[in-house]
């Protein structure tokens, strides 16, 4: 049952954050430490067999938030690829494609490192994540996710500065509507904030670059992006967590 | 109280007043807000419908200008999207080239090949014309669209469409506009076809009409060759384009054309969307329906979900239209993409509240009336939907200030939208909730009408629906909360979805309508659909519409010549213009269009012929509507929002002589004779067509039931009922109320509370209309069952008829006597107390006692003072006591039975003298724990003097075991042994018998017999006499439960006797635990694993039933002879009580079972470990279990064939025995915890006594009939 359920979520509901063409090798790269630490904890506790659920249900929840993740990554960096629409489909499946593979896997593992840290923190805080603890919230959040990239490449600004001053509200917003955690909030600075320098050390290494980078070397509403994707993601996380171990209440 | 509980209390109020309103009136509000979504949504009209199709708009030619970029004021039927230059002006050039008069000498070529080739003559005019005049020197070079390279990826494409210069297309390109290669090209065909297949097909795009239009091929029976030459147009000249209109019309005359060129048609093309755009959007979407469907799931205990569930989302949706309509109304006009921001716009306005709604309305008190639950769910959660509703707005509010115009735009549809939704809300989707509870309630009402023909024989079940279990069967109280077919639980999922399908044929009616509006889409969007169709149907059943096929109709022949005669020019035939031919290919300005001159040349009476009819006016309507936007993309350049202007086409006449025909053949041209079949390949090429779309529109079809099918699969929860048993074992923890985070609220009719007893009660019986209750201070209260009102209360000191008041002298009075009674040394227990010593060690004690048992109840009174002996056994027994059962705080004031099932003392229980004192020792031991709980009424004495008849003398220092209510007459069995008959309504003592000794533990009334079961194990039979002064006996109007003959009422004139007839001193080895009598049967049960059947009117003793390993601690009987019982080892066996067989015998619980219940298809038993099981009665077969809360009482009650009602901790649980849902937990007191239900009876009235501490609970069972006004 729990395995349907997740199979179910995982294909029907794709979300995730980290769509930007920056964030993923970010994502990547700073996670990975905290990757190997998980890894390496998984391995111990299989060592351990009595953790066999347990790390089970871990690995399950991780690929359940890789794949989510990889796939938020994959549809919003086609947002990223609008307008400039051909008729020919060859040609955008073509552009589609060439666009960096890296992208993906990286958001993939970047959104199940957040996705996991989210319940652990708060069971090691000791103060259980109770607001809004329901799928239906969850579906919302990350629609509301979805949109905020949306608008942030959609829609026409006067400015940077306006720009980026709305998306962090609607960050701020999004937080405040679904997590209203502090462990939540502190995660998702974090989040942000290393994901943004990670970002900035790539491109300026030159893997890749914005067409009108105003924050130094990467566009200013980058920060919001990944905030507000890693409340996101740990709302997944939890909700994944919770029905876990909780199943047979979850109807 | 502060300004926030003010607020709070009026917005209460105001949504329990709306809440009425609604459940009142269901239909007119319905009609209402119906009625006001389609004003809202009236101006919805106006906007053009969303598809990508492209949309025209038609202006005059000559008063034409470049619209301006700014909306001016009167726009009038002026779209939106014209505004501002177009991308280009098409104007086309329609030439009709045929070779007439057709010679049976020419070969099929010569049908198309002399007529393409004038056209690089006409390219050549077109190039070449000048335009001059006062303003300038104009060609076509200055005017035309230039265009560059190609896309990129179309190399295939170069080297037909032109590149670095005038977009001008015509058939030419083929052949690079170059006559020579046209003369060389073996097979033009092969030429023109080497390009296919694409879309649209390159023929289209350089003929300018649709293929089969063009004639260029082996099979055209009209030998007319259709194309046009297409010139696109950066700049709009009136002049330069007149002239050169006349000049073509000078050169190549169409004779009887009538072609309108006063029109222009301007076209707008929608945004094109690419799969970039589509992927993150059908991802917002599949987000938005997960959303949607996540939270109607939680939709629960309504009568349809699917309903509410709709409901619900019709909410969402109308609400975001009357956004939209109003925005519209009042002059905003939506730019933002509909489709776009349409599911965000759902999700900010979000479906909570509505759940919201349901869930606080369903979790009211099932027995309100509608209005009323509706009001108090509406009211319960109307702080919460304001305080909800500002915050949005707020937030919304803040995104209005972001000044960025399409936030803002957001916002406002977002702030009308949560606007008109919570009216919705209000008003809509209350009153349908409002109405399917009120359907619920009808149902059931439905389902219970033929109980009240006549009392409910147990009917064989009815024939099993196919898709749902046995209805439950008529019972006057039946409560249902879904339709069985939601929460059946028995039937595999599968066959429940198949039985769903065919019921409602949903899957069937959704493909209808979906392929119906499919289909009505296809038409509306394809330009090429229905109405060019019919254009072309029209025209071709015109006689000129069709000349081809076969020979021609006689008069076609000479139809054209006469030009007043042709039938299809009836927007009337111009005196066609006949320029005088000009030598060169320029035109004056001052005279290009004046020049009005003979026909050069006649056209030739012959066929074939060329007939110019409305169809051709606007000949490219016919083409794909993707036509221009792919000509422009080749070159990069995009239509989307967008339009181009299409200039009326200019229509151009060839006539060619057969002689210039066969002057351009080919060598090769002859050497390849038509095919012989053509027809058949014609017919097979159009046949393949056909096949296609039938094709397409299979796959079509197909995909889209299996888009509904998943569509289905996903709204369908997966487990409705699927695995009911974890459904039945829901823990009070999750209740449904609970899941939510919603505290039940307060039922507005609480249920009856019985105060007046100042100690735990004891014992409760009823006999439907009277109930009686005694409490551990040994006051015995008489209640109206109907009222709840007390009507006697029996102190326990002096014969006192007080009301309530007594509470605390009672208590005073009564530690008094209990005083008195230890300083007096009551004798009577002297002989027990030696026995009771040994009696802590059976082993020994019992044949010692058997020896000594044969003692007279004369020595009673030279016994010595026990009362230091039973203190020490006091002392003693509460640690073991307290230790060994698991639930000694509930057993203190539970029944004796229980008492005795559960601390089996260890005493002897078999004495040959039923009278002898021997017995009271272990009932002392007995005793006392009960009045551990603060009082010391334990001590046993016995008053000798007591008398019977009406002097008798209750005796008040025992306490009252075992009561039993029928009539008016309460037979309360005492510690002591005696069995006091009371008069129920004048609280007076009518009768005493002492003929026992040993304390009565349990008490049978039945027809005027009373059986009583001692401690030391003997059952006496006694007789109720009545002597009638007046040789009246009344019968009272409500009879007893079940079939019960009623009861003979006794009045208080009557002298009641009570007469002990027989007594069977050895009933059972063991002291009896269970007494049960019913269908003249008295059936007991004991300790010494056995149950014994008796006779009632000799005392005969029928069978004794040994199946059990344990002692017996539950027993059913009811009229049907059925019997049940359970013991200490856990076992439910079922007895047949004519043979004394045992028809099945199962183990269901660990530990003892507790009590016992059956209807007429299951036996319900719980057990100490907290179990409620449900077993087949026929089969023995466990159907399901539900696990209760530890700690929960054991009391059971069932009201209906379907209904079950336990007692829990200061609750009662109604459970639906079909399906074993919790129906309703309803709760006694405020504080919910600490008492728990012990005793738990059920009246004819369809409530429900319990104990609750010391007060007494009456609870209605909801009746539909009663709330049915």
């Amino acid at each position: 049952m729990p395995r349907l359920e997740d199979h179910c979520w995982s294909c029907s509901c794709a979300s995730r954050i980290e769509t930007k063409h920056s964030s993923g090798a970010n994502w990547l790269a700073h996670k990975a430490e905290e990757m190997m630490s998980i890894i390496t904890s998984v391995l111990s506790n299989a060592y351990g067999s009595l953790h066999d659920v347990r790390t089970a249900n871990l690995i399950r929840r991780g690929l359940v938030l890789f794949t989510v993740g990889a796939f938020l990554a994959l549809v919003l960096n086609l947002l990223q690829i609008q307008r400039h629409v051909t008729l020919f489909p060859e040609e955008v499946m073509a552009t589609l494609f060439s666009s960096a593979w890296w992208i993906p896997p990286c958001c993939g593992t970047g959104a199940a490192v957040v996705g996991l840290l989210y319940p652990c923190l708060d069971s090691h805080l000791g103060e259980p994540h109770k607001f809004k603890r329901e799928w239906a919230s969850v579906m919302r959040c990350i629609a509301v996710f979805v949109g905020i990239n949306h608008a942030s490449v959609k829609l026409d600004f006067a400015n940077n500065v306006q720009l980026s001053l709305t998306l962090a509200a609607l960050s701020l917003g999004l937080w405040w509507t679904f997590d209203r955690s502090r462990s939540g909030f502190g995660l998702g600075i974090t989040t942000a904030v290393l994901a943004t320098v990670f970002t900035q050390l790539l491109v300026y290494n030159g893997v890749y670059q914005y067409t009108s980078p105003d924050f130094l070397y990467v566009r200013s509403w980058l920060p919001c992006i990944f905030f507000s994707g890693g409340v996101t993601v740990g709302n997944i996380g939890r909700q994944l967590a919770m029905g876990g171990v909780e199943k047979p209440h979850m109807d | 109280m502060t300004l926030r509980e003010q607020l709070r209390e009026k917005i209460s109020a105001a949504f329990y007043r709306h809440g009425l309103l609604c459940a009142s009136y269901p239909v007119p509000i319905i009609l209402f807000t119906s009625a006001s979504i389609l004003t809202c949504c009236y101006p919805l009209l106006r906007l053009p419908l969303p598809g990508t199709g492209p949309v025209e708009f038609t202006t005059g030619v000559r008063d034409y200008s470049v619209p301006s970029h700014e909306p001016q004021g009167d726009l009038g039927e002026r779209p939106d999207w014209y505004r501002g230059p177009p991308v280009a002006y098409i104007q086309q050039v329609l030439v009709k080239a045929a070779v007439s008069p057709w010679d049976s000498s020419l070969v099929t070529v010569d049908v198309f090949r002399s007529p393409l080739g004038r056209a690089f003559s006409l390219l050549e005019e077109i190039r070449n014309h000048v335009h001059s005049d006062s303003s300038g020197v104009r060609s076509l070079e200055t005017l035309c669209l230039q265009v560059t390279d190609l896309f990129p990826g179309l190399r295939r494409m170069q080297s037909v469409l032109p590149e670095h210069g005038c977009l001008l297309v015509s058939p030419g390109n083929y052949w690079q506009n170059q006559r020579e290669l046209f003369d060389s090209d073996p097979d033009l065909l092969k030429t023109i076809q080497k390009h296919e297949p694409q879309r649209p097909a390159h023929l289209d795009l350089l003929f300018g009409v649709p293929g089969k239009y063009t004639g260029v091929s082996h099979y055209n029976k009209k030998k007319v060759v259709t194309y046009t030459m297409t010139l696109v147009l950066s700049r709009y000249d009136a002049r330069f384009l007149g002239s050169l209109r006349a000049r073509l019309k000078q050169l190549h005359p169409s004779a009887n054309c009538s072609l309108r060129d006063d029109h222009m048609v301007h076209v707008h093309f929608k945004e094109e969307i690419g799969i970039a755009e589509l992927i993150p959007l059908v991802t917002t979407y599949i987000i938005l329906f997960a959303y949607i469907y996540f939270s109607t799931r939680k939709i629960d205990m309504v009568k349809s979900k699917w309903g509410l569930a709709l409901a619900a989302v019709v909410t969402v949706l109308s609400s975001l239209l009357m956004s939209v309509g109003l925005c519209t109304l009042f002059g905003l006009t939506p730019t933002l993409n509909g489709g776009e921001i349409f599911p965000y716009l759902v999700v900010v306005i979000g479906l909570e509240n509505v759940l919201v709604l349901t869930k606080s309305v369903v979790s009211t008190p099932v027995d309100l009336e509608v209005k009323l639950r509706i009001a108090q769910g509406l009211s319960n959660e109307s702080w919460s939907i304001m305080k909800n509703m500002a915050t949005e707005l707020c937030i919304i509010l803040i995104g209005y200030f972001t000044l960025v115009p399409a936030i803002q735009e957001f916002c406002l549809f977002a702030v009308v939208g949560l606007v008109s939704d919570f009216f919705l809300q209000m008003f809509f989707f209350t009153t349908v909730l409002s109405i399917d509870i009120r359907r619920m309630e009808l149902a059931d009402l439905n389902r219970r009408l033929p109980a009240e023909a006549g009392l409910p024989p147990p009917k064989p079940g009815p024939l099993r629906t196919r898709e749902a279990p046995p209805p439950p069967r008529p019972s006057p109280h039946t409560i249902t909360l879904q339709t069985p077919a939601f929460r059946n639980l028995r039937l595999p999922k599968r066959l429940r979805v198949v039985y769903f399908l065919a019921r409602t044929r949903l899957a069937q009616r959704i493909i209808m309508v979906g392929t119906v509006i499919w289909i009505g889409i296809l038409v509306y969007t394809d330009p090429a659909g229905i109405r060019t169709y019919l254009a072309a149907q029209v025209s071709d059943q015109s006689p000129l519409g069709d000349p081809g096929g076969g020979g021609l109709p006689p008069h076609l022949g000479v139809a054209p010549v006469f030009r007043g005669g042709d039938p299809t020019s009836t927007l009337g035939i111009n005196p066609a213009p006949a320029p005088t031919p000009i030598p060169d290919n320029q035109s004056q300005g001052h005279h290009g269009s004046s020049r009005v001159g003979p026909l050069p040349e006649a056209p030739p009476p012959s066929v074939p012929q060329i007939t110019w009819g409305a169809e051709d006016e606007e000949g490219w309507r016919r083409l794909s509507f993707r036509h221009w936007p792919s000509l422009f993309s080749y070159y990069n350049i995009t239509l989307a929002k967008r339009y181009i202007s299409i200039l009326p086409v200019i229509p151009v006449t060839v006539h060619l002589s057969p002689q210039e025909a066969i002057e351009t053949r080919h060598p090769q041209d002859t050497k390849h004779p038509p095919p012989s079949i053509p027809k058949v390949a014609a017919d097979i090429q159009t046949d393949l067509t056909l096949y296609k779309v039938a094709a397409l529109g299979l796959a079509a079809g197909v995909l889209l039931v299996l888009l509904l099918f998943c569509l289905y699969r996903v709204l369908c929860p997966r487990n409705y009922g699927q695995n009911g048993v974890t459904h039945g074992r829901r823990r009070r923890g999750d209740l449904p109320c609970d899941d939510y985070g919603y505290s039940p609220p307060v039922s507005e009719i609480s249920p009856l509370l019985l105060r007046g007893h100042s100690m735990d009660i004891e014992c409760l019986a009823s006999d439907g209309m009277l109930l009686a209750s005694c409490c551990l201070a040994g006051q015995i209260r008489v209640w109206d069952a109907q009222t709840g009102d007390c009507l006697t209360v029996i102190p326990n000191h002096g014969l006192r008829r007080s009301s309530s008041s007594g509470c605390w002298e009672q208590r005073d009075g009564w530690e008094s006597v209990s005083g008195a009674a230890e300083t007096e040394c009551l004798g009577s227990e002297a002989h027990g107390s030696s026995i009771s010593g040994d009696g802590l060690s059976e082993g020994e004690g019992y044949p010692l006692r058997r020896r000594t048992a044969p003692s007279r109840p004369t020595l009673f009174t030279d016994q010595p003072d026990l009362t230091p002996l039973i203190d020490t056994n006091f002392a003693d027994q509460p640690p073991s006591h307290l230790c060994t059962p698991p639930r000694e705080g509930f057993d203190f004031g539970g029944l004796v039975e229980r008492a005795y099932m559960e601390h089996e003392p260890p005493s002897p229980s078999a004495y040959p003298s039923p009278s002898s004192a021997s017995s009271s020792p272990p009932s002392g031991a007995q005793l006392q724990r009960r009045p551990s709980l603060g009082d010391s009424s334990a001590f046993l004495t016995q008053d000798r003097a007591s008398t019977a008849g009406t002097q008798a003398t209750a005796d008040w220092e025992s306490s009252v075991w075992a009561m039993e209510l029928r009539g008016n007459l309460i037979a309360a069995g005492r510690s002591s042994g005696k069995l006091e008959l009371w008069d129920a309504v004048e609280g007076s003592l009518r009768c005493i018998n002492e003929d026992g000794v040993s304390g009565i533990t349990a008490l049978a009334f039945l027809n005027n017999r009373i059986v009583a079961a001692r401690l030391n194990g003997s059952l006496d039979f006694f007789t109720v006499e009545i002597n009638k002064p007046l040789g009246l006996l009344q019968y009272r109007g409500a009879p007893g439960r079940g079939s019960m003959p009623p009861s003979p009422c006794y009045s208080s004139e009557d002298v009641i006797s009570c007469q002990l007839t027989r007594s069977v001193q050895c009933a059972h080895q063991k002291p009896i635990t269970v007494l049960r009598a019913a269908a003249g049967r008295v059936v007991a049960g004991s300790q010494d694993h056995t149950v014994r059947v008796y006779r009632l009117e000799d005392s005969c003793c029928l069978f004794t039933l040994q199946g059990h390993s344990g002692g017996i601690t539950a027993i059913y009987i009811d009229q049907t002879m059925v019997l049940a019982s359970g013991g200490q080892d856990g076992a439910i066996c079922l007895w047949d009580v004519l043979t004394g067989s045992r028809v099945s015998h199962v183990y269901g619980h660990r530990g003892d079972v507790t009590s016992l219940v059956c209807t007429t298809s299951c036996v319900i038993s719980s057990g100490l470990d907290d179990l409620i099981c449900i077993w087949d009665r026929s089969t023995g077969i466990k159907l399901y279990s539900i696990q209760q809360e530890v700690g929960c009482g054991a009391s059971l009650g069932v009201i209906s064939e379907s209904l079950l009602v336990t007692g829990g901790q200061g609750c009662v649980s109604f459970w639906d025995l079909n399906f074993g849902d919790l129906l309703q937990t309803v709760y006694l007191g405020q504080s919910s915890d600490g008492q728990g239900v012990r005793q738990l009876l059920v009246l004819d009235n369809a409530a429900i006594i319990c104990d609750f501490g010391s007060e007494l609970s009456l609870v209605y069972v909801p009746s539909v009939l009663e709330k049915l006004d």
